[in-house]
């Protein structure tokens, strides 16, 4: 290579309070060139990039950019530089269109028409089917994302940061967004790929360095590595396999929802249309979907946070409980734990202990008074049981690490021996050690007996442990698949809303029958 | 430019030493503006802080002030916790005078003359069903309208005041009163017994402490309590766990309802033995802070209850004995909140100077 490096970082180091996230991390990316940066979550990579983008200062270590030393003191000077940076999390307002949303992130030197025009010409150059008039709104997940893609681009950067971007697009749309990266990288764009997907970084990159506790681990080249050489250098370990017993039978029907329709509460919410399922004791049941399709809408009704579902439409063991509150429905057996771990599955200022009363009742005596020696062993108990690495059960649940307070959750509905589970993103910014214990206790769960629905966004995860699969799109829910029939461009399709007309009739016939 | 910046642990010691911090700050404040009207700083702190302890009767008198003071702030603490935001405890206590003086003026008048201990707790709990009624006014306009709490109880104190009006100005006035504004003084056997001799002091102040404890247990000890506060903390977990946020509005506003309605009440049966016009002196107010100074802690709440009830006696004397305006007490009961809320930024936070922004404006430019 004769032409200087794009980027090039050297001991970068940046300490919080509490951990060192970054410790001496070094980084050379070239022009053209797809680099990803692998790492469990709590890695440092967002920590990186944020140096990167000029939205943290480092305490030590050099910056170059096209052979340059630069002090990159705000997000602003980055985007001088050349660096734009696409977040996991989008920043669009719902209520502007399209062009007003890019219009407002960029300088005020372009009249509105003008970008409408420019948004136009890059998105028809690059593929990114994206149109400029429409409300935010009315577009899907995906499409907000080639929105923001498209932000990046009208700036005409050097250097394009992604953070975890397929996160929330379907295989489909994963395979068109790896187009436009390579066209990018071949008119010369550096991209930074930032993600914890082994197989989309061996697909996609040209080169990878792999963060560790805030270290480098290690700089491969992924298209040289197995799944298997990745992950030892990401968790220093090879991913516990997890044994999934296929000769499974299923048995009777745990859970049934029926013609389940409900408005959306909330205006940019989704609506349920004429959801049917049938849950059966020992069985796991996966629903795919993008995020935004109903999952959300579906949990607060099958978990009694919602109980505006019509008489009759969910019934648990033949016994109507579409208006039953959580806890009437808990007493029946029926246990949920919930996405959002921090404000909703827990009181984030509370102690472990305390928040196991939110669906426990250990510990409450007689006339509601509490009992604290009980309930701080309840919580010691979950702490040992399920491995959580927390300072005991007076520790808030906000001190512990994602991965721990979902340990946590998960084991505090497993504990109480449900008879039905649901699981919304059960390992969502999960680390990999993590993921596996609680993929395990779900299987472990399903083989006592337990009916178990997990929703989930990763198909990866649900293939691994579903044995029937079915997908949620736009609020409706398709037919069930064994999941050794199913294949990843069958769901795929299928979470456009793209499922065989006659399948659906035809499930539709069997569950009036039953 | 200046920037707030999360502390990644914000220190427990802190958290209780704040309230001492603000006071001493206070302290300092006041000492400042009395220096700048011209008095001496340091006798002018000592009518304010020290004088009202000094001799038996004044700190009866503290005590006396302090117990209304507590009372109404121990309902107010269920309720913030609960985060339902009842501002208007000074109307709920004024019908507390109302029920209980209503009770005590009828058993008078009727020339019925039960036993102390039937008579005074009659007057009590008709205290309390007037303050929890007025409360229930709150609770219904927000579940049933959702009409804002913070609003809606502050706008019922002034209709409260004019109950009061007239009643004393019309049906209760005492007929052989010289048509003053005020009713009938209630029977002796009505008044709330001395806690110490040749004093105002009464068993009000005992009954506070009693409730503190009891107020302790509710929260920390009770499973009603802990659902109450996880609806105050984290609504979506409680709508998880399926506590039900209508029940913790209704629960937080009768309780504190009915708890500035027995301040009420011990206000007529003690100290005022009548119903005047001239009851409310903004203790419901004072209570919100003595509620914050104590840090939502019923113990905490105690101490606070006194502290204040010592600055608002020592406001007086110091209107008396030096001349200074009326406003001195509520400038100190205003400047020692503003400072305790401002140590709690601090304590949660802390400042850093940014680099301005100007100059990565101009290299984008």
């Amino acid at each position: 290579m004769s032409t200087a490096l794009r980027l090039e970082l050297t001991g970068i180091s940046k300490q919080y309070p509490a951990v060192k996230a970054n410790d001496r991390v070094s980084l050379r990316v070239k022009p053209g060139e797809i680099h990803a940066v692998l790492g469990e979550n709590g890695a440092g990579k967002s920590t990186l990039m944020k140096v990167i983008y000029g939205a943290v200062q480092p305490d030590e270590g050099a910056i170059h950019f096209d052979g340059r030393p630069v002090r990159v003191a705000s997000p602003a000077m980055a985007r001088a530089l050349g660096i734009s940076m696409v977040y996991q999390h989008f920043s669009l307002f719902d209520t502007l269109t399209v062009a007003q949303n890019v219009w407002l992130g960029l300088d005020k030197s372009l009249a509105l028409p003008e970008v409408t025009a420019r948004i136009r010409e890059v998105a028809t150059g690059y593929g990114l089917d994206v149109e400029p008039e429409r409300p935010v709104h009315t577009l899907s997940v995906g499409e907000r994302q080639r929105v923001e893609i498209v932000r990046a681009l009208l700036t005409k950067p050097k250097l394009l940061i992604l953070d975890e971007p397929t996160s929330v697009l379907t295989p489909q749309a994963v395979d068109k967004l790896f187009v436009v990266l390579r066209r990018l990288a071949d008119e010369g764009t550096s991209i930074l790929y930032i993600s914890h997907k082994l197989d989309e970084i061996r697909a996609l990159c040209h080169h990878c360095t792999v963060l560790r506790g805030g270290k480098v681990t290690g700089e491969v080249d992924p298209t040289q590595e197995s799944n298997a050489s990745l992950s030892r250098l990401m968790i220093g370990a090879e991913p516990p396999a997890l044994k999934h017993d296929t000769q499974h039978t299923a048995g009777p029907v745990a859970m049934a929802v029926q013609r389940l329709s409900l408005p959306t509460a909330d205006p940019f919410g989704v609506a349920l249309d004429g959801i049917a399922l049938e849950l059966r004791s020992g069985e796991i049941l996966g629903i795919a979907g993008v995020s935004g399709n109903g999952q959300q809408e579906l949990m607060a009704a099958l978990s009694g946070e919602d109980v505006r579902a019509p008489a009759g439409s969910i019934t648990l063991f033949g016994q109507d409980i579409a208006r039953l509150p959580p806890q009437r429905r808990r007493a029946l057996g029926l246990h949920f734990v919930p996405e959002e771990r921090l404000g909703r599955g827990a009181v984030p200022t509370l102690s472990l202990a305390e928040n196991t009363l939110l669906t426990r009742s250990a510990g409450i005596g007689r006339g509601g008074w509490l009992a604290p020696g009980e309930v701080a062993a309840l919580a010691r108990k979950l702490i040992d049981r399920f491995q959580v690495k927390a300072g005991g059960p007076g520790a808030a649940a906000r001190s512990l690490s994602g991965g721990n307070l979902q340990k946590f959750l998960v084991g505090r509905e497993i504990d109480a021996a449900p008879k039905v589970l649901i699981v919304a993103q059960p390992t969502w910014g999960v680390d990999v050690g993590a993921a596996a214990l609680i993929r395990g206790e779900l299987l472990a769960l399903r083989d006592a007996g337990c009916a178990v629905l997990v929703v989930s966004e990763e198909l990866d995860e649900l293939f691994e442990i579903s044995d029937r699969l079915v997908v949620i799109a736009r609020g409706r829910l398709s037919p069930a698949l064994p999941a050794a029939e199913a294949t990843v461009e069958q769901i795929g399709t299928w979470m456009s809303g793209l499922w065989d007309a006659a399948t659906v009739t035809a499930s539709e016939g069997r569950h009036a029958e039953a | 430019m200046l920037k707030l910046e999360a502390r990644a642990a914000p220190s427990q010691w802190m958290t209780v030493a704040s309230p001492l911090l603000a006071l001493l700050l206070t302290a300092l404040v006041a000492a400042l503006i009395l220096a700048g009207i011209g008095q001496d700083p340091l006798a002018g702190l000592r009518v304010l802080f020290i004088e009202p302890l000094t001799g038996r009767r004044q700190i009866s008198e503290v005590l006396l002030k302090a117990t209304p003071l507590i009372v109404i702030a121990l309902g107010l603490a269920v309720c913030y916790r609960a985060n339902v935001w009842n501002i208007g405890a000074e109307g709920q206590f004024l019908l507390g005078c109302v029920g209980a003086g209503g009770m005590a003026i009828w058993l008078t008048t009727q020339g019925i003359v039960l036993p102390k201990i039937v008579g005074i707790p009659l007057v009590l709990l008709a205290g309390m069903l007037g303050g929890l009624l007025w409360a229930a006014l709150v609770a219904l306009l927000r579940d049933r309208f959702n009409a804002n709490e913070i609003l809606v109880s502050l706008m019922l104190v002034y209709v409260a005041q004019q109950v009061v009006n007239a009643l004393v100005f019309g049906p209760w006035k005492d007929p052989q009163g010289f048509n003053m504004p005020q009713s009938v003084g209630f029977h002796a056997s009505l008044h709330l017994p001395p806690l110490l001799e040749r004093t105002r002091l009464h068993i009000g102040f005992v009954i506070a402490i009693v409730l503190a404890l009891v107020v302790t247990l509710f929260l920390f000890r009770s499973f009603r309590g802990f659902q109450l506060q996880v609806g105050g903390l984290a609504p979506a977990a409680a709508r998880y766990a399926g506590f039900s946020a209508r029940s913790a509005l209704w629960t937080a506003l009768l309780l504190s309802g009915a708890l500035a309605g027995l301040a009420g009440a011990m206000e007529v049966a003690g100290p005022t033995k009548q119903v005047t016009p001239y009851l409310s002196t903004g203790l419901g107010f004072t209570a919100i802070i003595v509620c914050f100074v104590g840090r939502l802690n019923p113990l905490g709440i105690v101490a606070a209850g006194v502290l204040l009830s010592l600055m608002l006696i020592g406001g007086e004397l110091a209107q008396s004995r030096l001349g200074l305006p009326n406003a001195m007490a509520s400038v100190l009961q205003g400047l020692l909140l503003l400072i305790l809320l401002a140590c709690d930024t601090f304590i949660h936070q802390r400042l850093r100077w940014m680099p301005s922004r100007k100059s990565s404006n101009k290299a984008v430019a």
